[in-house]
């Protein structure tokens, strides 16, 4: 099983891609402290705007976005923003932690557009997305004006066709420079999303300044975690500070494993089954805390490791363990979480572990021999039911 | 008969490094035909006691195999899967797991104007209960029968078999379609097989969130299935924006919820479990004629 994601990186790393593949952004860069912040400052005209560089959308409304006019200024605003918790729609009520601003030079901004080239499910297809209504959230636009949302297929084996470049610029009513500006901007947005094998490509908004020149404000790129064998440099610009701890440690060891909100800890193999068994955990009255798939054939590695994981989560309370036996027997894995409890010492909360499938009866013997205080359980619906009971209930 | 894999199926082993060798003795042991393996470059060794071909071309020449299933690296996958639907099989199985989606698109484009059926990536395979498997899935869990199973899980698709088995019924064929966003099959392609397959007299549609492929499957249903469906949708307490393990299973934008699958699948007239834990009791009473 591999332990790849979808990658986010920030706005100022999607930017330098952009700088890479021709698409023009405002003057800028990238500063992790207030000193360091107001001399980058001085090495352009203003005015500035500094933001806050985090994982997620809605950045403006929660204060990390702020306009300064002096290097003075940039300092002081960029003081405010380092080390502010910042909490939007996008982050849940924690918030996070801003850990680096990026300076930029401020566009007088006459028009916004969005843009966008993703992969569709449906046709197999890359779709480019394209709206007048920029700077808004498009998932807005969508529900409320669906006819303000253009797309447009691209079929892979042929490539980008130059019509389609230039259909998607007549939509957005495009005129002038700013008409063939926004044709190279949207041949160049695809060739970045293919050269660099990304899963998203969003800009916006894609602005018209007041001078006619075509900019992009924001940029959002997904890398993708399965291409990291032709981009080696990719996983270099991942910040874990944007994740959760226990899921930088899961991936670490290859595991999936998600951290939620209940007391049921899950180890499972297999992504479906995990899933069905968080469901059976909500269904018998309790929330999971977790989703953590060991992967098809639960080596014993990473059942420890992804014991260690659910032991490091104190909102545990009780752990249900479902093993699917397929072509691994379950009398192996029931000795590799032997093998792991007595290894990791002191394992306080009751382990409910349901086994089915190849060599069942000799794995949980395994469990009931063991001296340690395993509830077996064959039925799934029970296992789940008991394992919700240990927890707290329901 | 049966649906994709049957009698006359004669299928080749594309990549027998060790997890090929390890699943073809294990195919063999069951009664596959298997007729030969692809080694570009070491073509002459016999493998397993299987004949072994430098391309897929030479190997049908040679052996009429109509089918292939793939074990070769994600980063050589869709060439090997390529080659494959180049060579018209009618039949290919692409086990690999984390062929980059590009590349997924590429294949996809090029299967669209084929005789091929791809089944995969990601996935555990298909088997036909004493006729053969091509894939990775356990044996014994498994009785012949006229339940059809259609899944994107591979340990998941295991369960409800069992499920099968344990109420007294059986599987004509259990398909495990791929958790990855681009896959060959999809749901409704499998119904489509399983409709028109006189020894198959119910489906369980196995899904999960992310993407439309469940919500595709219900309209199909509602307009052309003339067999009794039973479905489960895993994920319904997955997070918004949080990939759950399958690349494809992922809530973006607020789509591909387990609520609106459901209720999508349930409108088109499918007997849909809220438990897991419920879909074998739930075939047998649609068969008995209870629910």
């Amino acid at each position: 099983m591999s332990g790849s994601d979808k990658l986010k990186i920030h706005e100022y790393q999607a930017k330098e891609f952009f700088r890479k593949y021709e698409i023009p952004v405002p003057e800028g860069r990238s500063a992790v402290t207030a000193e360091e912040a107001g001399q980058l400052a001085t090495t352009f005209s203003g005015p500035y705007v500094v933001k806050a560089q985090i994982h997620a959308g809605g950045r403006g409304k929660g204060g990390g976005i702020k306009v300064g006019n002096t290097p003075e200024e940039v300092k002081e605003l960029a003081g405010q923003i380092i080390g502010m918790n910042l909490v939007t729609h996008q982050t849940g009520p924690e918030g996070r932690i801003v850990g680096t601003v990026l300076v930029e030079k401020a566009s007088d901004i006459e028009r916004e557009i969005y843009l966008a080239v993703v992969i569709d499910r449906e046709t197999s297809k890359i779709a480019i997305i394209s709206s007048s209504e920029g700077g808004v959230e498009i998932e807005t636009v969508a529900a409320n004006t669906p006819e303000k949302i253009n797309k447009h297929w691209v079929d892979p084996t042929a490539g980008l066709m130059p019509y389609q470049a230039r259909s998607i610029c007549f939509k957005l009513g495009l005129t002038g420079q700013a008409f063939k500006d926004g044709v190279k901007c949207v041949n160049n947005l695809y060739k970045l999303f293919i050269g660099e094998e990304l899963t998203l490509a969003e800009i916006n908004p894609l602005v018209v300044t007041k001078e006619g020149e075509l900019i992009a404000l924001d940029a959002k790129l997904n890398l993708d975690g399965d291409t990291v064998f032709r981009h080696p440099e990719h996983p270099g610009l991942r910040d874990t500070n944007e994740e959760d701890p226990l899921e930088v440690e899961a991936s670490k060891h290859g595991l999936s494993y998600i951290k939620l909100s209940g007391s049921v800890g899950c180890m499972v193999n297999g992504a479906g089954l995990a899933m069905a068994t968080m469901d059976l955990i909500k269904l018998s009255g309790s929330e999971p805390a977790n989703f953590l798939d060991v992967g098809g054939t639960a080596s014993s590695e990473a059942v420890e490791n992804a014991f260690r994981i659910l032991m490091m989560d104190k909102s545990v309370k009780c752990v249900l363990i479902n093993i699917f036996g397929g072509i691994v027997r379950c009398d192996r894995v029931a000795t590799g979480v032997v093998e792991a409890i007595r290894n990791i010492g002191n394992v306080e909360v009751p382990i409910v572990a349901r086994l089915e499938g190849t060599n069942a009866k000799e794995g949980i013997e395994i469990l009931n021999s063991s001296g340690l205080p395993f509830h077996t359980i064959s039925g799934f619906k029970e296992a789940a039911e008991k394992a919700v009971e240990l927890a707290g209930g329901a | 008969m049966s649906i994709l894999l049957t009698g006359e199926t004669k299928a080749l082993v594309q990549g027998l490094g060790k997890e090929g060798q390890f699943h073809a003795e294990r195919m063999l042991q069951y009664g596959t035909k298997l007729v030969g393996g692809i080694r570009p470059g070491k073509a002459g060794q016999d493998v397993l006691g299987l004949p072994t071909f430098n391309t897929v071309e030479d190997a049908i020449a040679e052996t009429g195999a109509n089918a292939s299933i793939i074990f070769v690296p994600a980063p050589y996958a869709a060439d090997a899967a390529i080659e494959a639907i180049d060579a018209k099989l009618d039949l290919v199985v692409l086990i690999t797991e984390g062929i980059p989606p590009l590349d997924m698109l590429k294949v996809k484009q090029l299967l669209k104007h084929s005789k091929t059926k791809l089944i995969g990536p990601n996935c555990p395979g298909i088997i036909t209960p004493n006729i053969g498997k091509m894939g990775i899935m356990p044996v014994e869990i498994y009785n012949p029968g006229r339940c059809g199973v259609i899944s994107r899980s591979g340990t998941l698709t295991y369960e409800v078999a069992a499920q099968i088995t344990n109420v007294g019924l059986g599987q004509s064929t259990c398909l495990g379609i791929g958790g990855d966003p681009i896959i060959g099959t999809s749901h409704r392609d499998a119904l489509e097989l399983f409709n028109n397959d006189p020894e198959t007299d119910l489906v369980a549609l196995i899904g999960e969130i992310g993407g439309s492929d469940e919500e595709i499957a219900a309209q199909y249903i509602k307009d052309h299935m003339k067999k009794p469906v039973v479905a489960f949708i895993a994920g319904s307490t997955a997070p918004p924006g949080k990939r759950m393990g399958h690349a494809g299973a992922i809530i973006a934008g607020g789509k591909g919820t387990a609520a609106e699958k459901k209720k999508a699948l349930s409108a088109a007239g499918a007997t849909v479990c809220d438990s897991p834990a419920d879909i074998g009791i739930a075939a047998k009473k649609v068969l008995d004629g209870q629910a």
